[in-house]
């Protein structure tokens, strides 16, 4: 008997093949496969883990529709979506590799030890040949580790800690979402611009490590603008109530507030913020002024009323007006009913380029997949010309900066498109210090 | 000084929230002597009681507006809420707008059901049970209210504002003669302890002054002698049970403009409520409340910048720390009885 | 046998039966059936069932004997894994002493908080076993980030300086967990026609730990110390006037089962290398006394059995998506199939926790005793028919 790893759906195809007429019971062993899950079949499997309990459940829900829609697209289904809009032309609406494309769904429950062993089950009992999804960077580490041991693709869905792609970057993850780096240097120029060079800058800051990263980087950012951080201060992650936060702000001599927030607590912290009625002060001769580096449209409208006017910054938005982002709402619009959030786009974008790479690699073998995604540049996606770098397996893109928005027209128009900041002003060196630590490592066939 | 002042005031407020669902708590332990994990689904209910009441008043029938398109281009098709149509806009602005306070009405006799309902139809079976079965049948039933709660409005947080007339802050350190914005404070968190104050008082003094509350303090002390009087004392406790349930959801309704209302803020308060009825000791109205008020003052002291740069992580873990040495000097909490609970 | 009784030597042979043959009974679907949905004989599962039982078996040598019930349990499992995964890291990749260290890690942790909690009875002890655990959580998801890894919890990393064997693998990635160089990812598949089954290392290692395990709580269910947790459970101010102190007694077994909790986080972090804090918040906690209600508090083999099921439930049911459910029901009609989707829907996949719930509420109200309580009504069930169907037979017989 000879070893495998995690492995079942190649076996089984193989033994449908050759098991004919051989007499039972029979043992295969993997020796067969190549690599992982390879899909001997007519089908290949892919496996989306999003949180379908817990807080993020509504985003878990918008990621799956994206999925669903690709799927249908990849198949060859529906109006084809941004694969007309794609500037590769490998993708034929024949599945991947003539492959019909097949899913299996998992929870995250937006916990490191479920999310890994959902991720686990997909791949051990399901055969997926790829994992993605998923609504925070904690979750996206941990499986990205997950599928760098067991072999398999990792493609990121809604994850903007710096880790992702710094120190805890892995040969077999690809990140298409944005970065808090990005954030920082996106949203710099436009606050000093809206609020001028000499602002004082109180943080409120998530304990834990993508808040580090945020805060961190909007820190360095808007510093380097002029700004002066006054105080930063972590708040738990467990925190509803943030008066006994916010209620300091005003005594410190500040006059900007950043929210390095995500989720329930961006909602909570923001309401209490402006409750508080921060926004209606004058400190040092200036309006109060209150930034939130990392928007959610979801999660926005929660806040309600309290998002307008402010500052943020965030992947895609529905109200973009190039090709693939208007082909893209279209085809997401009218089969839902309501327009996608950036978490859905990333991880529809995220799903055709993978399904991409193996058509151009002619294979699933991760490596070769990895191969063909690392420097790939691309366009039509809805983010404008865009780099899958080599060196850390980030895109490298234009980022939106938003503001929310004064009078929406539905419970969707809530942001409006400040500014495009263009990909040179966020693109950043792969040693840069705030990603420093961590090594790709070499691609993972398993098997 | 002024920082002393603001987190003193921060939390009375926290401290409220903690205090009326604490007090809810050991209602139900004092007369039912249940453990009930689902107090917590009970405050989120309410909640979501303000938001149906908002639901129900902006009911809108839809109109096309054909000088203005949606996203995906077509006519945009405008919600107007059938209150428009009868009162006219600016009324049915108001009433919309003064959903919140509207739901107190329409929480009282919804919780009232509710908490009547559960203590006939499952708590009554459980009066006999070990505590433990009491405490896993009620988190049970708070696992599934939060779930059906969950199916119906979504996992995201919905946002349920306060009346026009109550937004904003006033500065309360100006008020006092001292400098401006040094000490300002919400409106709504103003009426929100002024509410908790009153709930509180009513609660006590209808214990304390009527015929019923002594009954049933009777009761509380002991049960058996009070029922061989001849008193149908399981009614009034069922009465007890649901006013102990209204208790919470009027919180509930009322904490809706602090934080917009999910599914899970019953699970994210009972942990912490647990904490505080148990510091309080069990079964001490007064113990509740005081230990509500302490807990939220020392978290609010906690959270200063000045605490955290001295001790990082305090914030994170101040309520529990502060149990622990409360339960190791005293024993049964700061006002618990000998006996209660401790087997 | 082994110093049992015959009723608990034979319990203990069908659990190492059922244990051995786990990967067999819990395949019992084609593996392309549509029924194939309900089959858990993969090996992350399966580790996860044997590894909860032994969590459960554990809190239950402190629950179901000395009736002290601890809210904060999760606690020593989180802090095992954490050792666990620094073993690696530091020391080498094998098993052994990961575990071992995990074990001594979570006991000295058990000693401090039993120490102090056990000062106290009743709900008071809960709430200051929650109270540490609630502690742990918030610590080692923030401030303590770089000793656990934080939100992103502790992994491996290409750079870990491991004193016996090498940080990389030729191939230039993270070695994996393994025991004398079988690797605990090590798997073997046997297809039987239709039938598929998987053999894992880790799985039975993860078993033969188990069965050590469950053999070693059933001596201390048996043993006089275990007569002594009993009296406490029973009444302990009697037992106080004996003149006997029962402190040490509670406090060595609160040890013990924060031993076990802490082998089960270690073994948890040897079939998959990485701690996060989330094992320790107090849902987790809470995770593992429903486990042991579930199964049977009390009872050896209820926890295991409670254990197995949720886990099912958390990773079976929450997989099924409408898409799935649309495919079983596709031989009705259009209308009633959209029907009955709609009413199973709200309760499998993102509804698992809907019906957690209510088989739990369920459980609770009609089976104090668990699932043991209901297999033993069933067996008595079927005993007294047969019995009747004897006696019946009997009377029905003609007197000539």
């Amino acid at each position: 008997m000879s070893k495998s790893n995690l492995t079942r759906r190649g076996l089984l195809k193989t033994s449908a093949i050759a098991g004919a007429g051989v007499a039972l019971p029979t043992i295969f062993t993997s020796s067969a496969n190549a690599f992982t899950n390879e899909p001997t079949g007519s089908t290949v499997t892919l496996g989306f883990n999003v949180p379908q309990t817990g807080p993020y459940a509504d985003e878990g829900a918008d990621e799956l529709r994206a999925y669903e829609l690709a799927v249908e697209h990849l198949n060859g289904g529906g109006d084809g979506g941004m694969m007309n809009t794609f500037s590769s032309k490998a993708l034929k609406g024949n599945g991947i590799l003539g492959k019909k494309v097949e899913y299996v769904t998992g929870d995250t429950q937006t916990k490191s030890d479920a999310a890994r062993a959902s991720a686990k089950s997909m791949i051990e009992k399901d055969g997926a040949i790829m994992i993605t999804g998923g609504s925070s960077s904690g979750v996206a580490v941990a499986v990205q580790a997950l599928c760098q041991e067991a072999g398999v693709i990792f493609m990121a869905g809604l994850t903007h800690s710096n880790d992702t792609t710094g120190k805890d970057k892995r040969a077999n993850g690809f990140r298409h979402f944005f970065n808090s780096y990005m954030s920082g240097a996106a949203l710099a120029p436009v606050l000093a611009n809206a609020y001028g060079t000499d602002r004082k800058a109180y943080h409120l800051t998530a304990d834990y490590n993508w808040g580090y990263t945020t805060e961190e980087a909007i820190r360095a950012s808007t510093e380097a603008m002029g700004w002066e951080t006054v105080a930063a201060v972590k708040t738990p992650l467990t925190q509803t109530d943030f008066s006994s936060y916010i209620a300091p702000v005003l005594q410190s001599g500040a006059d900007t507030l950043v929210l390095n927030h995500y989720g329930g607590n961006m909602v909570n912290s923001l309401t209490n913020a402006v409750q508080f009625g921060l926004r209606d002060k004058q400190v040092n001769g200036k309006d109060f002024q209150i930034v939130v580096p990392l928007y959610s449209r979801l999660m926005a409208r929660g806040a309600g009323e309290n998002v307008k006017g402010i500052f943020g910054s965030t992947n895609w938005h529905w109200s973009l007006t190039d090709e693939g982002s208007k082909t893209f709402v279209k085809s997401f619009g009218e089969k839902y009913g309501f327009p996608p959030s950036q978490a859905a786009h990333t991880c529809y974008v995220q799903t055709l380029l993978y399904a991409d790479a193996v058509e151009r690699a002619g294979s699933f073998q991760p490596c070769a997949v990895v191969e063909a995604l690392e420097g790939f540049e691309f366009d039509g996606l809805g983010n404008g010309p865009t780099l899958y770098r080599a060196e850390d397996h980030q895109c490298f893109k234009d980022v939106l900066v938003v503001k929310g928005k004064e009078n929406p027209t539905s419970e969707f128009d809530l942001l409006e498109i400040v500014e495009v900041t263009p990909v040179d002003q966020v693109t950043y060196a792969p040693d840069h210090p705030q990603f420093a630590g961590g090594a790709l490592g070499s691609c993972n066939n398993g098997a | 000084m002024d920082a002393i002042i603001l987190q003193v005031l921060n939390g009375l407020d926290k401290g409220s929230a903690y205090a009326l669902i604490a007090l809810g708590l050991t209602l139900i332990f004092g007369t039912l002597g249940v453990v009930n994990f689902a107090h917590g689904a009970l405050f989120m209910i309410g909640a979501f009681c303000a938001v149906t009441l908002n639901r129900i008043l902006s009911l809108s029938h839809e109109v096309v507006d054909e000088t203005r398109t949606d996203f995906l281009g077509n006519p945009l098709k405008v919600d107007v809420p059938y209150v428009y149509d009868w009162f006219g806009e600016a009324a049915g602005q108001t009433i919309i707008d003064w959903s919140v306070p509207l739901s107190l009405l329409f929480a009282i006799p919804v919780m009232i059901l509710i908490g009547v309902a559960m203590e006939r139809g499952l708590i009554k079976h459980f009066y006999k049970r070990p505590h433990a079965d009491q405490i896993l049948v009620t988190f049970g039933l708070a696992i599934v209210l939060q779930e059906i709660i969950k199916y119906y409005y979504g996992a995201n947080p919905i946002p349920t504002p306060a009346p026009q007339a109550f937004t904003g802050s006033f500065d309360f350190g100006a008020m006092v003669g001292m400098e401006a914005n040094q000490i300002i404070y919400p409106y709504w968190r103003l009426v929100y302890f002024a509410f908790a104050a009153i709930v509180i008082g009513a609660v006590f003094a209808f214990l304390q002054f009527t015929t019923f509350g002594m009954v049933v303090r009777a009761g509380m002390a002991d049960r058996e002698t009070v029922g061989l009087l001849g008193i149908n004392i399981d009614r009034r406790f069922t009465i007890m049970f649901g006013i102990a349930a209204a208790v919470a959801g009027l919180a509930g309704v009322m904490y809706t403009p602090i934080n917009s209302p999910n599914y899970h803020m019953g699970m994210d308060f009972l942990v912490l409520s647990f904490v505080v009825v148990v510091v309080g000791g069990m079964g001490s109205l007064p113990g509740a409340v005081l230990a509500g008020f302490l807990l939220g003052i020392l978290e609010s002291f906690a959270s200063m910048k000045e605490v955290i740069d001295l001790i990082p992580g305090i914030n994170q873990i101040i309520i529990y720390l502060v149990a622990i040495i409360i339960l190791l000097t005293r024993p049964r909490g700061l006002m618990g009885r000998k006996g209660v609970m401790e087997d | 046998m082994f110093g049992l009784d015959k009723k608990d030597t034979s319990l203990l042979i069908i659990v190492a039966i059922l244990t051995m043959l786990a990967p067999f009974i819990l395949n019992p679907f084609p593996a392309d059936s549509a029924m194939a949905q309900f089959n858990a004989g993969y090996p992350d599962l399966m580790q996860r069932f044997v590894i909860f039982g032994i969590f459960a078996i554990g809190f239950n040598i402190l629950f179901g004997l000395t009736g002290y019930l601890s809210f904060g349990h999760a606690a020593f499992l989180g802090v095992g894994s954490y050792a666990a995964v620094w073993m690696f890291k530091l020391l080498s990749m094998n098993v052994i002493p990961a575990i071992i260290l995990a074990v001594i890690t979570s006991g000295l942790f058990a000693l401090l908080i039993g120490f102090i909690s056990l000062r106290r009875s009743g709900i008071y002890f809960s709430i200051l076993t929650l109270a540490f655990a609630q502690m742990s959580f918030a610590l080692a998801y923030s401030v303590l980030t770089p000793i656990t890894g934080g939100e992103t919890g502790l992994q491996l990393a290409l750079d870990d300086p491991r004193i016996l064997g090498a940080s990389q693998t030729p191939e230039g990635n993270i070695p994996v967990p393994g025991l004398f160089g079988m690797e605990m990812r090590e798997t073997t598949q046997i297809a039987v026609g239709a039938w598929e089954f998987t053999f894992n290392v880790g799985y039975y290692f993860c078993a033969v730990i188990m069965l050590l395990s469950f053999y070693l709580a059933i001596r201390i269910f048996r043993s006089p110390f275990g007569m002594m947790l009993r009296a406490i459970k029973s009444n302990q101010q009697r037992l106080n006037y004996t003149g006997l102190n029962a402190r040490p007694y509670t406090l060595a077994a609160f040890v013990i089962s924060g031993m076990y909790a802490g082998l089960a986080g270690g073994l948890m972090a040897s079939m998959d290398p990485l701690a996060g804090a989330e094992r320790m918040f107090w849902t987790a906690s809470g995770e593992v006394v429903l486990m042991t209600i579930l199964g049977g508090v009390g009872t050896l083999i209820g926890p295991v059995l409670g254990a197995g099921m949720i886990k099912y439930m958390e990773n079976i049911i929450s997989k099924i998506n409408s898409d799935i459910l649309h495919g079983w029901f596709a031989f009705m009609p259009d209308g009633l199939e959209d029907f009955v989707v709609a009413i199973v829907y709200p309760f499998i996949g993102k509804g698992w926790h809907l019906t957690l719930g209510i088989i739990f509420m369920l459980v609770v109200i009609f089976l104090p005793g668990g699932l043991v309580e209901g297999g033993q009504r069933i067996a008595k069930a079927f005993k007294r028919r047969k019995s009747d169907d004897a006696s019946g037979k009997t009377s029905t017989e003609p007197a000539e």
